[in-house]
């Protein structure tokens, strides 16, 4: 698994997308720096970027290597390594230098203005990890689409759809069923209803340490009473992990009984 | 004639003031001791050292108290330390510490009641309950005051600077903090309020109530509980204040509450969870403030009207104007808004399109307050500007036609 692991990151690395997403990352950093040198506002434009991008990527990343290597992936899978590894490793390598791709094109630029020194640390640091989970998560998802269709357009389609139910289309059946059941107490169903989405747990948790919870009034304070503890901070992490997870071992299931 | 000069010379040179000494070794020990001595007129100087007193009564005496470098008077937490009630007198230099605390009696550090014409100056107040209470007196000068405390809640803390029916005061780089209100105003009439710090304190920074014709400038009003509240109250000026870091669920920059006729000019609010909140106010003119990342900049209850709005810069809020009523004959004009998107092809500095300050979130949290759970979404931003590109919800009336293209420097 290793080896397989240890080929397609190097495989992406040499690729021309993996530079051209890294470069696009230290172009924002620096453009973003440099347009205002305030590390926590740029943090918080930084946060609206990567809660859209990071999945939109790691989404048509995901789907486009898994259809590109496919004829290389057939050629494995006649030797004698298992299926499990043959594919862990390909996806690993691609959310690995997705992740390594944005930390580093985001982190270069920051730490260069001085990141250490400022209060903003945590906070930069948090919205890595949470990229970083995006990227891991979308990543997955979007493999496990690959693996059920055969059709590339119909593959593509399905994890473009996928993006953006839940980018999009999600929050819009929250705010609207929020709209419709005024009338009852909707702080849990809220707390809830974001941890079905990644892209939402990840945003509320990014923006109750920017401290945008004070303006949330009642419903802040339930959410801040759950996230901002540290009992929140593991939970959303866990199950941050969760959507990690899940769609792994769908994966796995999958693969034992595909026929190639 | 010349009888009459020599009289007035005999008199003045009767009359004329002496000095009484405080201190440890001296003859007069006590500054309650040095009060009952003294005579219209006379100084007391009291040195360095801590005094353990209480209920100092100076009654119809023009005396002035003067402190040393280090002369402290304790209260021992148990009264009033200086009760006053005369005119042409004042207090400077002293510090005041461990004023009594109560739940039923508003102990301060000095109460003056019913004077006219006093000094209270460069004094240092610690551990306050009330620092400063003044009760229907007028012409007064409260400069150069240190007042701190270390208030944990509401009922069991008092306020620092705390006037009730005075007129003709002035209030001046002072420092009040960790009270209850910073400074309250109620039933005071033709004052001012200059160059003051306010901050940590947790109720308001500063506290008005039925006070018409006040002046409040240069001020700066830092991490209070709730903010300013200013009440009830007509032909109030503010200018050049600094509100900011007052956030919290239930914090304001400042809050208005039935305002008529003020002037609102050149003020600062940076970061407050709500920078103006605007109640039940007529006639409010708004001119050159800045609003600079606040949650709402500005968010209106109840019936506005006539209030006019120039001039502002309204930087990087979450949300830029926020109403539940109908904001009808309120004008908005040349302001600069960080979110305006139009242009200015005759390049006359003004938008030619003009701004809508509500954006369709605003209008939806305004009626669930839960779905602010979607700020910064993805979603919230299409319908944002799907609104923008052709108003339904948003009235078409409130907008800003002239927006300004660049932010307004001093």
């Amino acid at each position: 698994m290793l080896k397989i692991l240890k080929y397609s990151f190097f495989d992406l690395m040499r690729s021309r997308w993996s530079y051209v997403y890294f470069v696009f990352y230290l172009a924002l950093g620096f453009v973003l720096l440099f347009l205002n040198n305030d590390l926590n506002k740029a943090v918080i434009t930084l946060m609206n970027i990567i809660i859209v991008l990071t999945p939109l990527i790691g989404t048509i990343f995901g789907v486009m290597y898994y259809y590109n290597s496919k004829e290389f992936t057939e050629l494995l899978l006649a030797q004698p390594i298992k299926r499990k590894n043959i594919f862990m490793g390909q996806y690993v390598g691609i959310a690995l230098s997705l992740t390594l791709s944005l930390v580093l094109g985001l982190g270069l630029p920051f730490v260069l203005y001085g990141l250490f020194r400022s209060t903003a640390i945590f906070d930069f640091i948090l919205l890595l990890v949470a990229g970083s989970f995006l990227n891991f998560i979308f990543v997955a998802l979007s493999y496990n689409i690959a693996l059920s269709t055969d059709n590339k357009i119909k593959g593509f389609g399905y994890a473009i759809l996928m993006w953006l139910f839940l980018a999009v289309i999600y929050d819009g059946i929250f705010l609207i069923s929020l709209l419709m059941f005024n009338e009852y107490p909707l702080d849990k169903f809220s707390l809830i209803a974001t941890m079905f989405n990644p892209i939402d747990l990840s945003r509320i948790l990014i923006l109750l340490k920017l401290d945008i919870s004070a303006l949330l009034g009642y419903t802040g304070a339930v959410f801040r009473n759950f996230f901002g503890t540290s009992f929140g901070m593991v939970v959303s992490m866990f199950i941050l992990a969760l959507w990690v997870i899940l769609p792994v071992f769908r994966m796995n299931a999958k693969l034992k009984k595909k026929d190639f | 004639m010349k009888y009459l000069v020599l009289i007035i010379f005999f008199i003045s040179f009767n009359i004329q003031a002496t000095t009484i000494t405080v201190c440890k070794t001296c003859e007069i020990k006590t500054i309650n001791e040095a009060v009952s001595l003294s005579k219209d007129g006379d100084s007391i100087l009291v040195k360095k050292g801590i005094y353990k007193e209480q209920s100092i009564i100076i009654i119809n005496k023009s005396i002035h108290l003067i402190g040393e470098d280090n002369a402290i008077i304790d209260g021992e937490f148990k009264e009033t330390i200086i009760k006053v009630t005369a005119n042409n007198f004042s207090i400077e230099g002293l510090t005041f510490m461990n004023v009594g605390q109560s739940y039923t009696k508003d102990f301060a550090a000095i109460l003056v009641s019913k004077s006219k014409h006093f000094i209270l100056k460069n004094n240092i107040v610690k551990k306050a309950f009330f620092g400063f209470l003044i009760e229907k007196s007028h012409h007064g000068e409260i400069i150069n005051n240190k007042i701190s405390s270390n208030a944990v809640n509401e009922t069991s803390s008092g306020n620092g600077i705390h006037l009730w029916h005075c007129s003709h005061m002035k209030i001046q780089n002072n420092i009040v903090s960790n009270l209850r209100d910073g400074i309250y105003f109620e039933f005071v009439k033709n004052s001012t309020i200059s160059n003051n710090i306010s901050k940590n304190n947790i109720r308001y920074g500063l506290h008005f109530m039925f006070s018409n014709n006040n002046v409040y400038f240069k001020n700066e009003f830092k991490n209070n509980g709730a903010g300013v509240a200013v009440m009830f109250s007509k032909f109030i000026i503010m200018h050049d204040n600094v509100f900011h870091y007052n956030w919290g669920m239930a914090s304001y920059g400042l809050l208005l509450k039935e305002i008529y006729d003020a002037q609102i000019e050149n003020n600062t609010f940076e970061q407050n969870t709500i920078g103006i909140n605007v109640e039940n106010c007529s006639r409010v003119d708004y001119n050159k403030n800045k609003f600079i990342r606040n949650g709402w900049a500005l968010k209106f209850s109840g019936g506005c009207y006539k209030n006019i709005f120039e001039l502002n810069s309204f930087m990087y809020n979450a949300f830029d104007l926020s109403y539940n009523s109908k904001l009808n004959s309120n004008r908005f004009e040349k302001n600069y808004w960080s979110d305006y998107t139009g242009y200015d092809l005759n390049k006359d500095g003004i938008g030619d399109v003009p701004y809508r300050p509500v954006k369709l979130f605003s209008y939806i949290v305004n009626r669930t307050p839960e779905a602010l759970v979607l700020l910064r979404s993805l979603f919230v931003d299409i319908i944002n500007f799907s609104e923008k590109v052709s108003p339904v919800f948003t009235p078409d009336n409130l907008i800003d036609s002239k927006p300004l293209m660049k932010m307004i420097h001093d």
